[in-house]
């Protein structure tokens, strides 16, 4: 959002506004609400229903002051009521006391006194403002109304109707912002109260967002309930890495455990929102399952050891590997960590040799992108043309959905969306472009060609956010469509998303293929043909995360030796060599970058599990035990020694710009991209082109082992088109055989009307079946064969 | 399944068509849906969710603020006999009484063959003809207890179908708006696009 701060606008700008309150003059925009003005200047005035991230609605009468009119002084609402020029406004008055008193008493009046055994006392606005603008006392003396006690509305998401106060903060987050209104006032009149329809429930990917602005504890949320009271937290601000948007957080902790995240209103990234993932898997840092010690494999069991016994363990593994081939070690990893994690291990790398190193996984992009002329979310989401060539925001990146619905909903910037499957933004999309996979870089070449879109095109600054949409075909395809988009429209912008927490960190740090050696993939095929000896696995998890298990499970099996540095055991490090436990998130300081390459602080808040590290710690231990020491003392030392080294992170030499709103990186000067048009075979009419995709919640491991997520996952199965279930002559939630190239596997087939027809969609990563022996990384696109099971 | 019929379907598109936003029909396709029933059903309620492009939640929210749109099952006949002063001291409780005994429900229930929901009412509005009662919202003004006796009996009877329709039925007419008159989106889905009554004519 592009607030000006009006203080900074000179006195003739027509949009300035000067008021005075409480006698002091204030500057205001032109358009603002007095209690915004306000807001500037140190009196507070109180308030339930306002929030400066959504409209106004003038619910709960608490921000009552006086204006001076021609008929004299008068009482207003001050979220409802504009600036004028030479407005009087008076917040302290004893009319206005008054008022505000008989409200807030009103407002108590239906309120249960359970304070003591509400999770919001002690940071409720209710209790807050009872003491300051209350009257103290009650004239009410009836019964108070009664409703069942907190029902559940969401697998997270409680709600104890009592305590509502009815300021429409949560019911208005849900439809305006998020997009969900899938809660809303009912049987309004006496007995108005929030709540779902009828055994539908309230399953936003944004719900937490309304109990962090719930000003009572009417709203709950089922990881925090009761685990601590607010005089006994301790909190820091830091910045989420669960996906690449970076949104801002304050972590909280009590006893040394984590207990919540709260979202930071900072106008470039995340205006205070946060989703459901990023909020509640902190449980998976306190998780039993976590590695408190090293393992090293003995015989044919992982067995605890100590750190001084793993690290030797490591080095001569490496050191063996190393003697024959510097190419026989590779990394894959990184971009879990921090900037200077991954620049701790790129520094290491260096040192050895080793050029085969990739932090993503066969399911991004070409780290190119980068290179090109590039947006912010905030250039994207003022744009006039915003092209989607990515993934569902709303499944992958879901702060940034927020973001860019806003800019289509309430701005000017208009959406086109070029996908192979209807996606969160689909409804709010100007022109959709749909495409078979293989197929999108004509589409781009077409629909970008008529009158009408050169015309839209020429409106104003046009941004691509450009992403991995599909796991099933190759990138190539992207990079070939954004090429034609560059064709159309040379100025164009790029939002690169790709979806891995600190990947763009890692990748500007050094965790990326050096010296034309290949990426994740060639490293897992090279692997596999037996030419790697020692696999390093900084925080991967390629079983999970590679789109061809396959080739994973091969690989596997051919190095010698596998490292696995991480916080649990999962698929991919359960028969490794030896484990070094690492620190989470929440227990470890640094930089992180997000995917417009804003670099902010993560913040340590609680003690590392057992004797678990942070990678830099580990790295810089490794490089003492290899005998190339990388000279790393301490983390402000690796600090400045990125930022010396690596000109991305200049901007952020100074530690206190990467509080707050963060910093850019800097920018290099951007190149242009030109792809040959060429386009995937086409399909056998008979067959589905897979598209295969993330969404939200999916066997991630931050994710199934919190507990309050675990449950929300859901099985595999196959979706396609209505029409295309009909052709197949199978009911919906049947099994059938889904064969591509030999291989086949069996799986519950479901109708959706956002798959187009002829293609068939498979989300990636759910419980139940695996997917991804379907998936041959080699091939362009696949096409699958549905068949009934007889 | 009592989503809208077909039938229904087609007079929803049509009402719908006559506004210039989808969802400001939401209130007589409610009319439509509980005259289908007789009373509301969830599954309706998600229809009309759809075809007016809002969340069952939202279709929810706006019937629940209306006392005569109803979520359970109820009868045919809908008795409604007023308690307020003017009917009060002309024998109104008497009348409820006796319709209790008559129908073997208390106020507030329905028979078992579903024939008929006796209710309690606050004033009708026809203070000079007390006591009054409603069926289905319609008159029947100066009731003494044979009078209520001989309703109820030919209700059950049939003999008064014309006169009163089953709940839910507002209107035995139902108006029709040619397509070409309706102010509704040209494509209901565009609501930028000019009314059809228009025709590409500029707004006044």
């Amino acid at each position: 959002m592009t607030i000006v701060d009006p203080t900074k606008e000179s006195a003739v700008d027509p949009s300035v506004v000067n008021i005075t309150i409480n006698n002091k003059p204030v500057v205001a925009r032109k358009g603002e609400f007095i209690i915004a003005a306000a807001d500037r200047t140190d009196d507070f005035i109180p308030r339930f229903c306002y929030h400066p991230r959504m409209s106004s609605v003038g619910m709960c009468r608490q921000c009552l002051v006086e204006v001076e009119t021609p008929r004299g002084p008068m009482i207003v609402v001050s979220c409802m009521t504009p600036v004028v020029e030479g407005q009087i406004v008076r917040t302290t008055t004893d009319s206005v006391k008054k008022a505000q008193e008989g409200v807030l008493e009103l407002l108590l009046a239906n309120h249960p006194l359970d304070c003591p055994v509400c999770d919001k006392g002690g940071e409720c606005p209710l209790q807050d403002q009872a003491f300051s603008h209350g009257p103290g006392e009650s004239r009410f003396v009836e019964e108070k109304r009664h409703y069942e006690k907190p029902i559940a509305i969401s697998d997270i998401v409680y709600l104890d109707r009592e305590r509502c106060i009815l300021c429409d903060q949560c019911t208005r987050f849900a439809d305006e912002v998020a997009g969900d209104a899938l809660i809303t006032f009912t049987s309004r009149g006496n007995d108005t109260q929030v709540l779902t329809f009828p055994d539908e429930p309230f399953s936003s990917y944004f719900s937490g967002n309304t109990v962090q602005i719930c000003p009572v504890g009417a709203l709950t949320a089922k990881p925090y309930r009761f685990k601590a009271r607010p005089w006994d937290l301790e909190q820091t601000e830091s910045t989420c890495t669960s996906c690449s948007v970076g949104c801002r957080t304050v972590v909280q902790s009590s006893r040394d455990e984590l207990v919540r995240y709260q979202g930071v209103d900072i106008d470039p990234v995340n205006w205070g929102w946060l989703c459901d993932r990023g909020r509640y898997n902190f449980e998976s840092v306190n998780s039993p399952d976590r590695l408190t010690t090293p393992l090293v494999k003995t015989g044919t069991e992982l067995a605890a050891t100590s750190w001084s016994v793993a690290l030797e363990t490591t080095a001569r593994m490496i050191r063996l590997a190393l003697a024959g081939n510097a190419n026989s070690v590779a990394i894959l990893g990184g971009a879990r960590g921090t900037n200077e994690d991954a620049f701790a291990w790129a520094m290491l790398a260096d040192k050895l040799g080793i050029d085969q190193r990739d932090s993503q996984l066969g399911d991004g992009l070409s780290p190119e992108v980068f290179n090109l002329a590039q947006a912010t979310i905030d250039e994207t989401c003022t744009a006039s043309t915003i092209i989607l060539l990515a993934p569902d925001l709303k499944e992958e990146l879901p702060v940034l959905y927020l973001r860019v619905r806003d800019a289509a909903q309430k701005r000017k910037s208009r959406i086109i969306e070029v996908s192979a499957r209807d996606s969160g933004l689909t409804p709010h999309a100007w022109r959709t472009v749909g495409f078979e996979p293989g197929h999108q870089a004509q589409a781009v070449r077409e629909a970008l060609s008529t009158p009408e879109m050169k015309e839209q095109l020429a409106r104003g600054q046009v941004v691509v956010v450009v992403g991995r949409p599909n796991l099933a075909e190759n990138e190539m395809f992207t990079l070939q469509a954004l090429a034609e988009v560059f064709v159309a429209e040379p100025s164009v912008k790029v939002l690169p998303v790709l979806r891995r927490g600190n990947v763009r960190g890692a990748i500007a740090a050094g965790l990326t293929p050096q010296n034309n050696s290949g990426d994740a993939i060639d490293i897992l095929n090279a692997a596999a043909a037996g030419k790697i000896d020692c696999l390093i696995l900084l925080g991967a998890d390629p079983m999970a995360d590679v789109p061809d298990s396959g080739l994973v499970q091969r690989a596997f099996t051919q190095v010698k030796n596998l490292i696995s540095i991480d916080t649990m055991i999962n698929d991919s490090n359960r028969n490794a060599d030896v484990i070094l436990p690492a620190a989470a998130y929440g227990e470890k300081n640094g930089t992180t970058t997000n995917l417009e390459g804003r670099i902010s602080n993560v913040a340590q808040k609680i003690t590392p599990r057992g004797t678990s590290r942070p990678d830099w710690m580990i790295a810089t231990e490794l490089s003492i035990s290899l005998g190339v020491d990388i000279g790393v003392s301490s983390l402000e030392d690796l600090n400045s020694k990125l930022v010396g080294a690596v000109a991305a992170f200049a901007p952020s030499i100074d530690a206190k710009s990467t509080h707050g709103d963060g910093v850019l990186m800097a920018r290099e000067t951007p190149v242009t991209i030109s792809g040959n048009l060429s386009r995937a075979i086409d399909r056998n009419a008979y067959n589905l082109r897979l598209v295969v995709s993330r969404t939200m919640y999916d066997s991630a491991g931050s994710t199934v082992s919190s507990p309050s997520l675990a449950g929300i996952v859901t099985d595999a199965a196959i979706f396609v088109n209505p029409l295309d279930l009909g052709r197949i002559g199978v009911a919906e939630g049947t099994n059938v055989r889904v064969g591509a190239e030999g291989t086949n596997i069996v799986i519950v087939i479901k109708s959706h009307n956002g798959v187009h027809r002829g293609t068939a969609w498979l989300p990636f990563n759910h419980t139940g079946v695996d997917i991804r022996p379907l998936l041959n990384i080699s091939s362009d696109v696949v096409d699958v064969r549905i068949e009934p099971i007889k | 399944m009592s989503r809208l019929n077909e039938t229904n379907t087609k007079s929803a598109r049509e009402i719908i068509a006559k506004y210039p936003r989808p969802k400001s029909a939401l209130i007589p396709l409610l009319h439509l849906s509980q005259e289908q029933n007789g009373y509301i059903t969830r599954e309706a309620m998600q229809h009309l969710g759809e075809l007016v492009g809002v969340t069952s939640a939202e279709v929810y929210g706006t019937a629940t603020f209306y006392e005569m749109f109803k979520f359970e099952p109820i009868g045919k006949y809908l008795i409604n006999i007023c308690r307020t002063m003017s009917c009060a001291l002309m024998g109104a409780n008497e009348l409820m009484h006796h319709a209790e005994k008559k129908l073997g429900v208390n106020a507030g229930g329905t028979t078992p063959d579903g024939m008929f929901t006796l209710a309690h009412a606050e004033c009708q509005a026809a203070c000079t003809e007390a006591p009054t009662l409603q069926v289905n919202y319609r008159y029947r003004l100066r009731v003494t207890p044979t009078d209520l006796d001989n309703l109820i009996d030919n209700l059950r009877d049939g003999k008064l179908k014309d006169e009163f329709p089953p709940h839910g039925v507002l209107s035995k007419v139902r108006q029709i708006i040619p397509a070409d008159r309706a102010v509704g989106a040209k494509d209901p889905e565009d609501v930028n696009e000019s009314p059809a009554w228009l025709d590409g004519k500029a707004a006044l």
